[in-house]
């Protein structure tokens, strides 16, 4: 259509985590602006944590995000237990699995069920569908509090996780405790199962579009990564080690954004639940991958309003890795162990993909314990770039639309991307001169 | 016309766990929008309102051009109330308080950037470091059973209780070990309780988070953690983790 005039200044979206801003200036075919602003205050978390004791860094860096507060908590004890030499023990590392796919779950089904269905569904937000989709509403409601009483049960906490700790826990979960998880979990596989399918019927409203991109993740050989592995990009056969992940983020600052911006072998790169997918989707379970057959959901997929779709792949796989590891403590017991390590002088980086992608920590500690420098990436910062050039390309696509439509489908983009803005302008690295 | 009060949620520099805590009541949401109308929640709705009977604010202000926003919400609301530590005390914010000089703590993130103007940033402020608070809900992150308690007692027209007594009294309610037996060091003794003394029920000393009760001994708690070994330089960490000095303000 010539001679329309489109202008879009759309000021802290709704329904994401944190402040972003759409502005889309057009007059006829003439695209004059297309910007995915950051507009959130910085917090200045490296800084906030040079010259505090290694013992306070994961409690402060846990509350960069409520979200992934557990994602947080284990990259940065990660890092300060790759500073210090430590190797945790196979029952640190399954309890630490066990919180983490907690998280996945409770953060996917707040995203796909409170923050997107809504927009499937025509409303402004979840709480109308309290009496239009009940049994829905409820279904959510289910699946993120057994998240969430998981999130407790193991770390005494569901948001800023307590008894998670360097080198193991403050308190051990009772073997009972673990049973009840596992047959909980066995149960919510029903449930997800019917989620699935409502998110089926409603899949052909995924807006159609597609922007190739390149891919970042973890990878590991034993398993889908989530909680450990290897850095690996859908453009590059070798994997990267976790320590060398500046190769990949090479951050930098752009005037749209408090948040840093990343980019590796393109001008943007994608993280997060259709990264993962794309990168590692032999790996998932059968059950997992036949729920993401039945979502029309196969890889490669450079949709990226299908990452909704490989958040609820992720959570049935979520689910049933929970049921493994809690069934591995039913059979081996839990028992106390000593957390005591000598603290040295190093530098440590811990990688863990988190429900949003990969997060990075990297702290270097003096001979004390003290840190002296910090360095956090962010998942949503390796996606902002991605998301501009998504909507550079969308714009023309759907330039005929009312501006309305045009808005709305902007912004489920963006929340396709489930950003969590607060994580990405609090993390910004440092320095020292 | 609905007579139920009109809630709504803003943010400033935070996590956005507080809110989260909302949709963490799980089931309770249904009973809690049945009580009042949500009307603004950017977080989980797109509707707009003009003005609120009760505004909940998480975060804390940390740049001058917040300020504008922050007291057009106050302006428009009839109740405001901090929402957990960020808001109330400036919270963990406040860390960057205690680093000292800001241009510093700006070139130490953004590096040869840091004077760009969209990165300003001034000292952290508490939300009632701007403008009134009428209450403050403490904790980081807030405690659900609190945050429904403060809204039946609003939606009841009553004043919400809030303990001013130290989370030391609720931790031998649920008789837990002192962890001061057990070689650990805590703030229990002079930090606000309601929140069930979940850290130290939970084997970790209490940080601070919900602040502190009014009239504390400070000194006293400083000789308590000298008697357990703790230098001066640990001391002041532990009580600027959370702002349990008034003084550290700008």
């Amino acid at each position: 259509m010539t001679g329309k005039s489109i202008r879009i200044d759309n000021t802290h979206i709704s329904r994401v985590e944190g402040h972003g801003n759409i502005v889309v200036h057009m007059e006829g075919d003439r695209l004059d602006r297309v910007e995915w602003q950051i507009p959130e205050a910085p917090r200045f978390f490296e800084s906030m944590v040079v010259g505090r004791d290694w013992s306070e860094l994961s409690r402060i860096t846990s509350r960069i995000c409520g979200i992934c507060s557990i994602g947080h908590t284990f990259a940065s004890q990660k890092a300060t237990e790759a500073a210090m030499g430590i190797t945790i023990t196979e029952q640190t590392r399954r309890l630490r699995e066990i919180l983490n796919h907690a998280e996945n779950l409770q953060s996917h089904i707040l995203h796909v069920c409170y923050l997107v269905l809504p927009d499937l569904l025509g409303v402004g937000s979840v709480l109308p569908l309290i009496e239009t989709h009940r049994e829905v509403v409820l279904l959510a409601i289910r699946l993120h509090r057994l998240a969430n009483e998981t999130c407790d049960k193991i770390g005494g906490r569901t948001t800023h996780p307590i008894r998670a700790c360097v080198n193991g826990w403050s308190m051990l979960p009772h073997k009972k405790t673990l049973g009840e998880i596992r047959d909980d979990h066995v149960k919510a596989l029903k449930d997800l199962k019917t989620l699935a399918e409502f998110v089926q019927s409603l899949a052909h409203k995924f807006p159609d579009f597609e922007r190739e991109t390149e891919y970042v993740s973890l990878t590991n050989p034993r398993e889908y990564a989530l909680y450990d592995g290897v850095i690996k990009s859908s453009d590059v056969k070798e994997p990267i080690q976790p320590r060398d992940y500046e190769r990949v983020t090479n951050e930098y600052v752009d005037d749209r954004s408090t948040a840093k911006w990343t980019r590796f072998n393109r001008d943007a790169y994608a993280v997060g639940a259709l990264a993962r997918f794309n990168n590692n989707r032999e790996q998932l379970s059968e059950n997992a991958k036949a729920i993401a057959g039945q979502l029309g959901l196969s890889a490669p997929c450079h949709n990226p309003f299908m990452n909704s779709v490989a958040q609820v792949v992720e959570c049935v796989f979520s689910a049933e890795k929970t049921i493994e590891h809690s069934q591995w403590f039913l059979d081996n017991g839990i028992k106390e162990e000593d957390r005591g390590f000598a603290v040295r002088e190093g530098r440590g980086v811990g990688a863990v993909d988190v429900p949003r992608g990969t997060l990075f920590h990297d702290y270097t500690y003096d001979g004390k314990g003290k840190c002296v420098e910090a360095n956090l990436v962010i998942p949503t910062n390796q996606n902002h770039a991605n998301i501009q050039a998504d909507m550079e390309d969308l714009v023309p696509l759907i330039k005929d639309m009312s501006v309305e439509k045009m808005n709305l489908t902007l912004e489920m983009l963006v929340r396709a991307y489930d950003p969590c803005i607060s994580c990405s302008t609090h993390c910004v690295d440092l320095r020292r001169s | 016309m609905s007579t139920k009060p009109k809630v709504a949620f803003f943010d400033f520099a935070s996590c956005e766990g507080c809110q989260l805590q909302i949709a963490n009541l799980e089931e309770e949401i249904i009973g809690l929008v049945d009580l009042v109308d949500v009307v603004e929640f950017r977080e989980v709705m797109t509707e707009k309102a003009p003005s609120y009977d009760i505004a909940f604010v998480e975060g804390s202000i940390t740049r001058k051009k917040d300020e504008a926003r922050l007291r057009d919400i106050r302006e428009r609301s009839g109740v405001l109330v901090a929402l957990g530590a960020c808001a109330a005390t400036g919270g963990l914010n406040k860390l960057k308080n205690v680093r000292g000089n800001l241009e510093q703590v700006r070139r130490d993130v953004y590096g040869s950037d840091w004077d760009r103007p969209h990165l300003e940033t001034y000292a952290t402020r508490a939300v009632g470091e701007i403008v009134p608070v009428d209450f403050q809900v403490h904790g980081c992150p807030i405690n659900r059973e609190e945050f429904l308690h403060v809204v039946e007692a609003f939606a009841l027209g009553t004043n919400p209780e809030i303990p001013d007594y130290p989370v030391c009294a609720e931790c031998k309610i649920k008789e837990n070990v002192c962890l001061f037996h057990l070689g650990q060091t805590c703030l229990g003794p002079i930090v606000r309780a309601g929140c069930g003394a979940i850290c130290p029920s939970n084997g970790v000393g209490c940080e601070g988070c919900r602040g502190i009760i009014p009239h504390a001994n400070r000194n006293a708690m400083k000789d308590v953690l000298a008697e357990h070994n703790l230098t001066v330089e640990q001391i002041t960490e532990k009580f600027n983790l959370f702002p349990l000095y008034p003084e550290v303000t700008p």
